[in-house]
């Protein structure tokens, strides 16, 4: 486990605790949880249901409110760093509104924050082009593919550029082949932009072949098992998970995950 | 899997004379002939039901005019219920059974005829003109949806933001739809005339009082449908809560208010009717139901009760246009 408290780190939690009370008792959805994120850094997040990973995403992002501990997005508390728009959130569903166009759903959040009509036009036309889909501006989503919609809403989630991108599950719903492709634009989106990522899958293959570092979780109480740091270069072709690092590394994350499951 | 957008053809491209044919046939098929298939039937049915019906008159008609009825006497017959004497005398009974003055139902041709009659034929400013009394419904209508409605949409936004109104307006809205409105319209039209209120507003009132209830009900839950994960992305744009209303709750609202609308423009048009019945009034379709009914003419109530009909239809397919019309807008799935 990393250090937490590094200077300079994008996301520090320090034994963070998440409690919610049921009517069926109390849930440990996260237990002292502790994990620092540097800038720059493609953190993937990986576990069965229930462990975790989405609520500890949610708590980076301010949607809900740890229990115990401290939490640090940007040097303020989680809220803060809402308020202040530090953050891009991708949510496992497109989620585009349909009645407005594919430009027109990019430009939400542009709208909300106030951005002046020639930004927004600009900005609009940029992270469609970022994400391959310029020409599409004027679609309405339902006349677009699953895979485009999915690429529309990271666009939509880029176009403020906050520096820090958190996405639960955004290809989950995908097939392999375009989640395949999907996954290779995101890592060339990364290595442009140099955004820091927080990602959440339950796929191995997706986390090992995205991340710098691949947080492992185990579920009741929700909790990090393992964090392996990615000893994989940069540049990742597709068929870097041939290579004898990528299913080392894949092996320990399964042994990660096999591990937690028993201690549970 | 297709990384394209999908196929996007304008309706008509490419479709040849032959196959446009096929397909408006087919249509009709479909749609046309059942509905004039059941509107065929209604008709047979009144019509049908117009002969026992009117036995009672028929005969008497037929017995005046020297034909043998059976029974023959008089006093026989008033004991005799409808469908006994129609079956006793068809001839007399189907002869006379479409052509009375005031018959206790009259036939299809008959009201019609009325229809036509005080549409066409009479000056639309005449007292004997159903185009004038519909105007003076319809006014009142217009102007009771419009109050019921901007109301309900009100009280729907305030219930979706305020949890307390929600718990103190709620139940009320829901009682005030359990009294029967033929009880408390009169109740309307005296307390609006003592404090100085009449005309157009009383009746206008008591359709507010209908129409704003399925408005309250559909756009509370309208307001209410967007997800929780369409909220949280709004809260991850640090949105406001009218930010939130305006740009997500009131767009993913659209089709709850249009169906809402429909139920109450016909609601609030019922209103104006029942309001017009107890208040004296001089002109509208109620007061011409009620002159009607005061003097016995069956035609005249039921040309009435058509003409109310198809202002209804009228105004509800009004509002499924401007519905089709703003969902294409908003680019809604054909």
């Amino acid at each position: 486990m990393s250090a937490p408290g590094t200077e300079g780190a994008v996301v520090t939690a320090r034994n963070l605790d998440l409690t919610f009370q049921t009517s069926d008792g109390p849930v440990h959805a996260l237990k002292d949880v502790s994990l620092s994120v540097e800038p720059g850094e493609f953190v993937s997040f990986i576990g069965p249901s229930g462990c975790g990973k989405t609520t500890f995403l949610r708590c980076v992002a301010g949607l809900e409110e740890p229990t115990g501990g401290t939490l640090e997005v940007n040097g303020m508390s989680a809220d803060e760093a809402r308020r202040a728009r530090a953050y891009g959130y991708v949510f496992q569903a497109a989620g585009l509104y349909p009645w407005r166009t594919i430009g027109g759903n990019i430009r939400l959040p542009l709208e909300i924050m106030g951005y002046s009509e020639e930004e927004k036009a600009r900005r609009v036309r940029q992270t469609l082009e970022l994400v391959d889909l310029g020409g599409f501006e004027k679609k309405f989503p339902w006349q677009l593919s699953g895979g485009m919609q999915q690429r529309a809403s990271i666009a939509r989630a880029l176009s403020f550029d906050a520096d820090l991108l958190l996405m639960d599950e955004p290809f989950g719903a995908l097939d392999e082949i375009v989640r395949d492709r999907l996954n290779e634009e995101l890592l060339s989106l990364w290595d442009r932009t140099g955004k820091t990522m927080l990602f959440v899958t339950h796929s191995i293959p997706e986390a090992v072949y995205l991340s710098t570092k691949i947080v492992v979780m185990s579920p009741r109480p929700g909790r990090i098992s393992d964090v392996i740091d990615s000893p994989l270069p940069k540049e990742r072709p597709l068929d870097i998970r041939d290579s004898r690092e990528f299913i080392e590394i894949a092996h320990r994350v399964r042994e990660g995950l096999r591990a937690g499951m028993e201690a549970a | 899997m297709s990384e394209t957008a999908a196929p996007i053809s304008a309706p008509e491209a490419g479709v040849g004379w032959s196959a446009r044919v096929a397909r408006v046939t087919s249509a009709m098929r479909q749609t046309t002939l059942p509905v004039l298939g059941v509107l065929a039937a209604l008709v047979l049915i009144w019509t049908l039901a117009c002969i026992p019906m009117n036995a009672a008159q028929s005969v008497l008609d037929a017995s005046r005019a020297g034909e043998t009825v059976s029974p023959e006497a008089a006093s026989e017959r008033r004991g005799m219920s409808a469908l006994a004497l129609a079956l006793r005398n068809p001839g007399p009974a189907i002869a006379h059974a479409y052509t009375q003055g005031r018959p206790r139902l009259p036939a299809p041709h008959q009201v019609a005829g009325a229809l036509w009659q005080s549409t066409a034929t009479v000056a639309p400013t005449s007292a004997q003109s159903l185009i004038h009394h519909g105007w003076v419904t319809l006014s009142a209508t217009l102007l009771g949806f419009a109050i019921g409605a901007g109301l309900g949409i009100a009280l729907a936004v305030g219930i979706v933001h305020f949890r307390v109104m929600e718990m103190s307006v709620m139940p009320w809205a829901i009682v005030s739809q359990t009294v029967p409105i033929i009880a408390i319209a009169p109740m309307i039209v005296v307390v609006l005339y003592a404090i100085g209120i009449e005309g157009i507003l009383p009746k206008a009132v008591i359709a507010a009082y209908l129409s704003f209830f399925p408005v309250v009900v559909g756009m509370s839950k309208g307001f209410r449908s967007p997800d929780a994960m369409q909220l949280d992305l709004l809260r991850t744009y640090g949105a406001s809560r009218p930010q939130t209303f305006w740009k997500l709750r009131l767009p993913a609202s659209t089709p709850y208010l249009f169906a809402s609308l429909k139920i109450a423009v016909a609601a609030a048009l019922i209103g104006t009717i029942v309001a017009e019945l107890p208040s004296g009034a001089q002109a509208g379709f109620g007061a011409r139901l009620l002159a009607g009914s005061y003097y016995g003419q069956t035609v005249q109530i039921w040309a009435a009760l058509f003409a109310a009909a198809i202002l209804a239809a009228g105004l509800v397919g009004l509002i499924g246009g401007l519905e089709r019309k703003s969902l294409a807008r908003m680019g809604m799935r054909p």
